[in-house]
């Protein structure tokens, strides 16, 4: 079963067009990478998937609801994917757990006691019980960003979106936030996964797709892509970062 | 020592009056401020207008002009009709909203957008996202300026003395007329303004440290 399906999706700053014609589909329980240089769309083709970017042109479907219309209510559609970002924005007036059952308890109505019920567990999950009263800024990235992760997760969302998660964190609290992404992939998740990590697109990814200039150059499983780049643009690419 | 010791009850009196409108015209222009702010920003061209144009005309005209303005003015017209106290407040209010506004606008701007954009992407409707995540964090930003813009209000209100109004500053010119004593009374109006304004102080100052964005 198809969970997003993206036809001509065009998507333009201005006079600046970065998605130039775009169109996947993306399955239930998938986990795609998306891979490219800086300035090739990535991170915008996955902002236009939650609609945090408005889309130009083209039709965008997620979880059966058409978010390119202007008719769709955003907010409803965004209760069921949830997002991770480079720079974590957790909220730094608000304790752990509280960043944690704020959309449960504002968003879904869920009741004080249920939300925090549902946060310890989420932070047994990502391993950071024992930080549920400290602030943000009391924590390391790593812990940070899988802080960030159990808060999306706590509105159990349908569609995961990661945009870079690993890279604004120090090498080595990189394996821990990959870690809790890759029990979330093997727990059956759809994952759309903007990333710099070669090896966790390949050992973690079912597809991965090659971004350049606003286009999907080549997408394939990551075996082949890896080891086969059929385009040049691949190719190049791949001979610098691997 | 006599004269002062005479004066201090009279002029406690009007220090009343001086906080009374002060609080009010506060508690009003904070309100006012935070409309204007949101109507500044918000997405709808004529209201950024009207916004804009109330910022603009308060903050280009003198604070004893608008005040005459809005008693002697507004007061012609015949469905109209503030008396002394309410019309000082107004003045006050509105005169503080115009900067509150502003200071209101920079603080939610200072906020960084992906706070706004993790609040939505979890589902949170703009209002919500206003409500809980933006505006609690700019108000804890913009502490400092608003402790310094208040200061100015209560300042201000000491003008309100020219309309009439009992104030404390008021009651230092009859107190002076009565007595010629123009050296010490003034000396402990001035005092009495002070201990106020430097209470406030240290009441913001409390607030920063409690309220210490983490």
């Amino acid at each position: 079963m198809s969970i997003i399906q993206v036809r001509h999706l065009k998507k333009s700053f201005g006079n600046l067009e970065v998605l130039k014609d775009i169109s996947t589909v993306i399955q239930e329980t998938e986990v795609v990478c998306v891979i490219g240089p800086s300035g090739s769309g990535k991170s915008t083709f996955l902002r236009c998937l939650n609609r945090l970017e408005d889309i130009t042109d083209g039709e965008v479907i997620v979880n059966g609801h058409i978010i390119s219309s202007s008719t769709v209510n955003i907010n409803k559609v965004r209760e069921e994917v949830g997002m991770v970002f480079q720079q974590f924005n957790l909220f730094p007036h608000k304790t752990v757990l509280e960043n944690i059952t704020l959309a449960p308890m504002k968003v879904r109505l869920t009741t004080k006691d249920a939300a925090k019920k549902r946060a310890y567990e989420l932070l047994d999950k990502v391993g950071l019980r024992e930080k549920a009263d400290s602030y943000p800024a009391q924590l390391s990235g790593g812990q940070k960003q899988r802080v960030a992760i159990a808060r999306a997760l706590a509105m159990d969302p349908k569609i995961m979106l990661f945009d870079e998660p690993t890279s604004a964190l120090d090498p080595e609290m990189v394996g821990d936030v990959l870690d809790v992404m890759k029990q979330l992939a093997k727990e059956g998740m759809t994952m759309v996964v903007v990333t710099h990590e070669m090896g966790f697109a390949r050992e973690v990814g079912d597809r991965v797709m090659f971004m350049d200039g606003g286009y999907v150059v080549e997408e394939n499983v990551p075996e082949e892509l890896f080891s086969h780049p059929q385009h040049v643009r691949t190719q190049s690419f791949l001979s610098k970062v691997l | 020592m006599d004269v002062v010791r005479n004066a201090l009850p009279y002029l406690m009196d009007g220090l009343k009056v001086t906080l009374y409108i002060f609080i009010i015209a506060l508690i009003l222009g904070f309100i006012i401020g935070l409309i204007v702010a949101l109507l500044r920003l918000a997405p709808i061209k004529p209201l950024n207008w009207i916004a804009k144009s109330y910022i603009n005309a308060i903050r280009g005209t003198p604070f004893i002009v608008q005040l005459f303005f809005i008693y002697f003015g507004l007061n012609t017209i015949p469905w109209i009709s503030m008396d002394k106290t309410t019309a000082g407040i107004v003045t006050v209010a509105i005169n503080a909203g115009a900067y509150f506004a502003e200071i209101i606008r920079a603080g939610i701007q200072s906020i960084d957008s992906g706070q706004a954009e993790a609040a939505r992407s979890l589902g949170l409707t703009s209002t919500q996202t206003m409500r809980y995540i933006v505006l609690p964090q700019a108000f804890r930003r913009m502490l400092p300026t608003f402790t310094n813009q208040s200061i100015i209000s209560l300042k201000d209100t000491s003008l309100l003395s020219i309309i009439g109004i009992a104030d404390l500053t008021q009651r230092g010119q009859i107190q002076q007329a009565a007595t010629y004593e123009s050296f010490k009374i003034w000396l402990i109006v001035g005092i009495i303004y002070f201990i106020i304004i430097y209470a406030l102080t240290l009441l913001a100052n409390f607030l920063e440290r409690r309220f210490e964005l983490r």
